[in-house]
């Protein structure tokens, strides 16, 4: 892992920042000293490295997708995330900030979770790491997505429905916000994506590009070339920013992130802020791309995919967007699901609801003359099979 | 409604730090009450009459809160408040009419989230509140590293912006905040949410005490108090003034006339504030 080249950013362009309580800032001045320190430190990189490999499963395996490369018309390469214990890469994250959690002595674990893989990677590290585990998860979530919640519980952590507004991801961060601005002595927060107050952007974004590191680094070896595009879905943006950094310094590689258009982005029932574009705004904690009104109340987002139904997006891709060196686009709900089928048929591999977005977009969409596609496949789709059937086919 | 009397005339040419002063220092020997009250909860008229109710009962300055999507330093009562407000419909301009008229009765500090006022352009913003006759701002997602340009904005229209400390803000931040620091000092007296609160009289003194050695303006304490009792310990352990919230929200929501129980319950504390 090369955890050690970046810094941890507070603002990317304009975007990030530290709009929190009070009562947060010096639990996150903590959290940033211990990431610097443990970032660089032999023995924390030996034990995650360890534990990335023996328990979860790194290196996950480099694909070539032969018949989604048919449909294409291009090489499809897919970087196998959903064999990752727990079913996706949210799994790089959770282990990182539960073991630096531990380092900080901190013995009680909060998350937050919309498809509930977040909620279930840390749930698994909370076990294996004898931690306290409390997660918090919309109501409508918990519906959806009833097959990792019975994980979670399994796995001993409380699960918390949240009742509030829509029910869904934004309300969950929010809770597990002012549980932390309750418990913040005694307790570590871990954030599920490239979002949030510094450093979390940052530290996710170092979590997670162990998946663009190893897959350039086996594209290189068995393709022996670069990727003309890299495509990932986008919800707040870890899968994407993981896949994305390895590539951000090779300029003939296009970094296309893939957002939920939902029900239509006119229809303003969507999950794409970073695509939608608009003035910017604040969202639990940082300063991005989010979905709010005239007076700047947030508003609800949409998606059939609980992981990409969330109105903000991480302060990273905003300014990747805005620089040049990225760029978003939407996939509706309907064509979403249509992928997770087609997938299914083609390639034997279920994804999640939310990387179907990502693979409908590579299969179904104007290439741009790209010959070869690298796609991060950020999860496994058992969790999303009740919710599908839901919605005949 | 509003009553004609006035018991005070802003100057038009006042700052609202100047205002927010006058009620600290008018308050000899005891602390300021500040009332906190929800926009547009249960509705706008009546959140206008427990304005003016909680002018009438004995407090000094009013908290006005802007109902927001994603209010991450509440708690359940002042969250569903604002949540109620938000789906009957109340807007920004709605709470800043509320606050013109109360602004008339006594001085008022704004309780808004951070993502209102950048929708609003920060210079736009403040022009706004001093419009309305507003005296100060609180921001309570605004630490000092992101507030210095909404500050240099309230500066520059006559709006204090009032920063926020906690129990967990160590010394050296508490002296870069105080510097700062423009009405008062709003002390959070617990880690948490706001919400009411058991017991804590025992707790204040120390995290006052602790302010007040770097801060040059008053400072006010909030967040789990609501009882007179714990109104009278914070005030006996130095506080200049007292805030109360969720317990006049709480009213607001129960009552079948939310103007006279929060009158009621102000009139209990300021009496109790009285040595
Ligand atoms: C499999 C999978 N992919 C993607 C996402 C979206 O999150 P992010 O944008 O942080 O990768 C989720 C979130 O729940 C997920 O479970």
């Amino acid at each position: 892992m090369s955890l050690v080249e970046a810094g941890v950013e507070h603002r990317f362009g304009p975007y990030g920042g530290q709009y929190v309580p009070e009562t947060l800032m010096p639990a996150l001045a903590e959290l940033e000293t211990a990431w610097v320190a443990a970032r660089e430190d032999p023995g924390y990189r030996a034990e995650l490295g360890g534990l990335l490999r023996d328990y979860a499963g790194r290196p996950t395996p480099l694909y070539l997708a032969g018949r989604l490369s048919e449909v294409a018309g291009r090489e499809i390469w897919l970087k196998r995330e959903d064999l990752m214990h727990t079913g996706s890469h949210k799994i790089n994250n959770a282990l990182g900030q539960a073991l630096l959690a531990k380092r900080m002595g901190k013995q009680r674990i909060i998350a937050e979770t919309g498809a509930g893989q977040h909620g279930v990677a840390t749930a698994t590290a909370c076990a294996l790491l004898n931690l306290e585990c409390v997660v918090y998860m919309g109501a409508e979530d918990i519906r959806r997505q009833a097959p990792n919640v019975q994980r979670m519980r399994l796995l001993g952590a409380e699960v918390v429905s949240v009742q509030a507004g829509a029910r869904t991801l934004k309300e969950a961060v929010s809770e597990a916000i002012r549980d932390w601005v309750t418990t913040v002595a005694t307790s570590h927060y871990i954030i599920g994506s490239a979002v949030g107050p510094a450093p979390y952007p940052a530290l996710v974004r170092d979590l997670q590009r162990v998946i663009g590191d190893e897959a350039r680094a086996s594209l290189l070896e068995r393709a022996e070339r670069l990727p003309d595009r890299v495509i990932a879905c986008v919800g707040g943006g870890s899968n994407s920013i993981g896949i994305f950094t390895a590539f951000v310094g090779d300029p003939d590689v296009r970094l296309i992130g893939v957002e939920a258009a939902g029900e239509g982005l006119d229809s303003g029932r969507h999950g794409a802020p970073l695509t939608a574009g608009g003035r910017a705004g604040v969202l639990h904690g940082s300063l991005s791309a989010i979905m709010q009104d005239e007076d700047g109340q947030v508003t609800e987002a949409h998606s059939v995919s609980a992981g990409l139904d969330y109105p903000g997006s991480g302060p990273e891709h905003a300014h990747l967007r805005d620089s040049g060196r990225a760029s978003y686009v939407a996939v509706s709900d309907e064509d979403a699901l249509a992928a997770y089928r087609e997938v299914a048929r083609l390639e034997g591999i279920i994804p999640a609801l939310e990387t179907a977005h990502a693979l409908h977009y590579a299969m179904h969409e104007d290439g741009g003359g790209s010959t070869l596609d690298l796609i991060c496949l950020s999860g496994r789709g058992d969790k999303d099979l009740a919710e599908v059937m839901s919605h005949d086919g | 409604m509003g009553k004609p009397a006035r018991d005070r005339v802003p100057e038009v040419h006042t700052t609202g730090e100047d205002q927010i002063a006058t009620a600290f220092a008018a308050r000899q020997g005891r602390a300021a009450l500040m009332p906190y009250l929800m926009g547009g909860f249960p509705d706008v008229p009546q959140s206008l009459s427990i304005g003016l109710a909680c002018a009438d009962n004995g407090a000094d300055l009013v908290e006005l809160g802007v109902p927001y999507s994603d209010p991450l330093a509440d708690g359940p009562v002042i969250h569903a408040a604002g949540t109620a407000a938000l789906r009957a419909g109340v807007r920004m301009g709605d709470v800043l009419g509320v606050g013109e008229e109360l602004s008339r009765r006594l001085p008022v500090v704004l309780m808004c989230y951070v993502n209102l006022v950048l929708a609003r352009t920060p210079d736009g913003f403040a022009r706004d509140l001093a419009k309305a006759g507003v005296s100060g701002l609180i921001v309570p997602d605004l630490p000092l590293e992101e507030a210095t340009e909404i500050r240099a904005a309230c500066d520059e229209h006559g709006v204090a912006l009032v920063p926020l400390v906690a129990p967990t803000t160590p010394d050296d931040r508490l002296r870069a905040i105080g510097e700062q620091a423009r009405g008062f000092v709003y002390t959070v007296s617990v880690v948490g949410t706001t919400g009411e609160r058991a017991g804590g009289d025992g707790g204040y003194r120390e995290i006052l005490d602790r302010v007040r050695a770097h801060a040059r303006v008053p400072v006010a304490i909030g967040f789990g108090i609501s009882a007179p009792d714990q109104a009278c310990a914070a005030a006996d352990a130095g506080a200049d003034g007292v805030i109360v919230g969720t317990r006049l929200v709480r009213a607001a929501a129960e009552s079948d006339a939310p103007a006279t129980a929060v009158g009621d319950l102000v009139a209990q504390l300021s009496a109790g504030l009285i040595r």
